[in-house]
């Protein structure tokens, strides 16, 4: 690359006047320098291993529970209540310890510092702690698969009073050990998320202004400030239930008689469990897709050589959706029995923070349009996620509108819409961007050939599984149903397409561990990248190591004078400029404008 | 040749950005967002913002169970009245132990004051000072719950009405109870760091301010608290 010829900025820090937090912490061993490691970007990758770890486990119950639904009896081992344990693991790893994990601890430690130009995140220390706590709350939680009873059966939604009573699997250590881990997993992302906001706030390099940070670094800066919101209310629910459990007080339980022996319990809401949960539960399905919306801004436009549409829209429209988040979380709760007029303020809400979410869309594909798309394996899922997102967000106006939602309440719909829209979508992310720095992280390429095959496979594959979903639902497929034996108005057509739907969603299972060989073959022999393989213009590309050192940037941190998206400039002698690419002299830029629209730096 | 810069296009001076362009031009100036305000502040800030939401939503559950309850919520006038000398006062623990506390915010601002002025000796004696006003907190609440408990209040139930009345007690105060002990802790940590010189050679006190900011906080926190529970 002509990468090397480019003269950059840097400014030397030895005399940084900022406080250095715990700065100094140079790894002096193996074991400081993998294992008990402050180095954000060792951290990002125990976080990341960790969470596709527990991923795998994910996958193999949905595995498990396809096999059930689609041949039911074939695996005998699976009775209903196994059943439901598998579907509420499956449900709670895959939306919190996988991706809430992968996408904030994993993409949100490595690419923080490094693209915004810091050294490491504010307090090193207390980001390594934040790792160590994850990692004991996912051990809670997956020792709750070897405990008497199992793990819960409730529904990663833990609605009480079903999740406490006898009668539901898992009630007696199950649900103790869920609670707990999910109090824990609070502790260790309050640790991380307050180290990841205040390193983008205050802890940026020189010319780095907030309208300059790539659309990757806002995405995960929203998220980050949703999750420190929203988690509270995860967490004193739990709390709450737990005390509900262990103490037997009533926050969330009615009278209840059960098996005609009236419980101690009494006097208590169970729909206030819905309401602390969807107000964490909504606002985390965006702390799940905004970081995705990120990384695919930056992925698009590096891969299509062209600038971002509508940037400055494009931090709003992510500031928007975060504010709108929050006031949108009763459209899970139609059937609740809540006030009926909570219906139509939800409903209002929802429609509306389509808004923002259609715009971001109508960006991606106008800065693909008559752009020099070309079509990496990163481009490809970047591709893929739209098209995912769009057809997942347009079954979500069905779903937002009360009188639509009730006939659609608990059917496979429901199903087919959320897995696509926060499921499938954000893993598609995820995929684009680990071919897309795995080069950065590794020095070396992921096989180009395997990348395309998983590509396609996933790609399509997700869509065999998902959109039949569709047609399951409107024909009123219940879900969390065990077996369908016996239920008259269930067409064998749907026997047929559950069969059909099991076989792809073994396909697909099977296509992740050929991605899992790659990564695992490729790091040691894949092809060298280089520095800066895909000619991106963010920071992290411009570091003096591949992968990067310790402290990210030698002995002089980097000057930003442009922004993140300088592709294709005219009359510039390559097709893209670096962050740190100096400016001009005479420009044409008004040097009194503010820095973000091309001024001087003051 | 026409090629614009970093937001896609160019923009007038910013001496004309008046309002809310003018808040955001400052917010996203290059390095800080916040200008001369240390990263362990703005992190301590950021806590204190997420520690809101939890208050927060252990008050709204509260209050939603409290109303919500069919049966009758006991009066905490009543059951927080002590008998002293024969006089027979409602509240008046609470009252004393919520003195206690706003008293110790008092000191604890002193202390940042002194620890601007770089006066060593008097930042840690008053921080020590506020951190033994929040352990009498904690001890008066230990007596609070030791007499409630003696009385037959339980978590799942108790003597004077609904339930949810000890529930919320208990975790409500026992949380809250819980951060002023992680205070003390805190403070008096910072105390004997102020007193051994540790931040005169490192140059800056600011770490009283950060740990001042949480103790304001637990105190503010209380003032809901007590205007909730047991004035309501």
């Amino acid at each position: 690359m002509a990468q090397t010829a480019i003269p950059t900025g840097t400014y030397d820090d030895t005399d940084h006047d900022e406080d250095l937090g715990d700065g100094h912490h140079e790894p002096r061993s193996f074991i400081t320098k993998y294992i008990w490691s402050q180095d954000h970007k060792v951290i990002a990758i125990q976080y990341s291993i960790t969470a596709m770890a527990v991923g795998l486990i994910a996958l193999v119950l949905s595995w498990l529970m396809r096999m059930q639904i689609g041949f039911p009896g074939s695996l005998p081992f699976i009775d209903p209540e196994r059943y439901l344990q598998f579907v509420t693991m499956h449900g709670m790893i895959m939306v919190v310890y996988l991706l809430t994990a992968l996408f904030l601890g994993g993409f949100g430690n490595y690419l923080i510092p490094l693209m915004i130009g810091a050294r490491d995140m504010v307090f090193p220390y207390v980001n390594m702690l934040s790792y160590w706590v994850y990692l004991l709350a996912v051990l809670v939680l997956v020792a709750s698969f070897f405990v008497p009873g199992g793990p819960t059966g409730a529904g990663w939604t833990l609605y009480p009073p079903q999740a406490i009573l006898p009668g539901t699997a898992g009630r007696d250590w199950g649900i103790i050990l869920m609670l707990v881990s999910l109090i824990i997993f609070v502790v260790a992302f309050t640790m991380g998320g307050l180290n990841y906001v205040t390193t983008i706030l205050q802890a940026r390099t020189r010319g780095m202004t907030m309208m300059r940070l790539p659309l990757t670094v806002w995405g995960i800066f929203v998220a980050t400030i949703l999750g420190l919101l929203a988690f509270p209310a995860l967490f004193v629910s739990g709390l709450m239930m737990l005390l509900d459990r262990v103490l037997l007080t009533s926050f969330f339980m009615p009278t209840i008689t059960s098996l005609g022996e009236r419980l101690s319990y009494g006097g208590g809401s169970p729909l206030l469990f819905q309401h602390l949960f969807w107000f964490f539960g909504h606002p985390e399905v965006y702390i799940v897709a905004l970081p995705g919306f990120g990384i695919v801004s930056d992925l698009i436009s590096t891969h299509a050589r062209k600038n971002i549409f509508g940037y400055r829209m494009m931090v709003w429209a992510l500031l928007a959706i975060g504010v709108l988040s929050f006031v949108v979380w009763a459209h899970h709760m139609y059937v609740s029995g809540m006030n009926p007029y909570f219906g139509f303020f939800f409903a209002t809400t929802t429609l509306i923070i389509a808004v923002p979410t259609a715009l971001k869309v109508y960006n991606w594909v106008l800065t693909l349009w008559q752009a020099d798309i070309h079509f990496t394996v990163p481009m490809l899922f970047s591709l893929a996620f739209i098209l995912t997102f769009v057809s997942g967000g347009m079954s979500g106006l069905f779903l937002g509108n009360v009188v639509v939602d009730v006939p659609l309440s608990d059917t496979y719909f429901v199903v087919a819409h959320f897995h696509m829209v926060m499921g499938v979508a954000p893993v598609l992310v995820i995929f684009g961007a680990i071919y897309h720095w795995f080069p950065k992280v590794t020095g070396r390429m992921l096989n180009d050939a395997l990348g395309k095959f998983h590509f396609w496979v996933t790609f399509l594959g997700t869509y065999a599984i998902f959109f039949p979903m569709h047609y399951l639902g409107f024909v009123g497929i219940p879900r969390r149903y065990h077996d369908f034996e016996g239920i008259a108005f269930i067409p064998d057509s749907a026997r047929e397409l559950n069969a059909f739907i099991t076989v792809a969603a073994l396909v697909v299972g099977a296509a992740q561990l050929v991605f899992l060989f790659n990564m695992a073959w490729s790091g040691f022999r894949g092809r060298p990248a280089g520095s800066n393989p895909w000619n991106a213009t963010t920071l992290e590309w411009q570091t003096p190591e591949t992968p990067p050192g310790h402290g990210n940037w030698g002995p002089r941190q980097p000057v930003v004078y442009r922004w993140a998206y300088d592709y294709s400039v005219p009359d510039a002698e390559q097709d893209f400029l670096p962050q740190n690419y100096p400016r001009p002299a005479g420009d044409g830029l008004n040097p009194e404008a503010p820095p973000e629209q091309g001024g001087l730096l003051r | 040749m026409a090629h614009q810069g970093t937001a896609g296009y160019t923009a007038g001076p910013s001496a004309q950005a008046e309002g809310w362009q003018e808040i955001v031009t400052d917010l996203s100036a290059d390095r800080k967002a916040f200008r001369n305000v240390p990263w362990g502040k703005a992190m301590m800030w950021l806590f204190l913002l997420s520690d809101t939401f939890v208050f927060g939503c252990f008050l709204t559950s509260y209050m939603s169970v409290r109303m919500s309850n069919t049966v009758a919520w006991p009066n905490p006038s009543e059951v927080f009245a002590l008998t002293i000398g024969g006089a027979h006062i409602p509240l008046i623990l609470i009252a004393i132990m919520t003195f206690v506390l706003i008293s110790s915010s008092g000191t604890m601002a002193m202390a940042v004051n002194f620890a601007y002025r770089r006066d060593r000796a008097r930042t840690a004696a008053l921080m020590l000072a506020t951190a033994a006003l929040g352990a009498t907190f904690v001890g008066m609440q230990a007596f609070e719950w030791t007499k409630l408990i003696s009385e037959g209040v339980r978590p799942w139930a108790n003597p004077f009405g609904a339930a949810q009345f000890g529930s919320t007690f208990f975790m409500i105060t026992g949380f809250h109870g819980l951060h002023v002990s992680a205070g003390v802790i805190y403070l008096s940590v910072v105390a004997l760091k102020v007193a051994r010189g540790d931040y005169e050679r490192k140059g800056n006190y600011q770490i009283v301010e950060i740990a001042g900011l949480y103790w304001h906080f637990v105190d503010l926190v209380w003032v809901f608290i007590f205007a909730f529970f047991y004035l309501w």
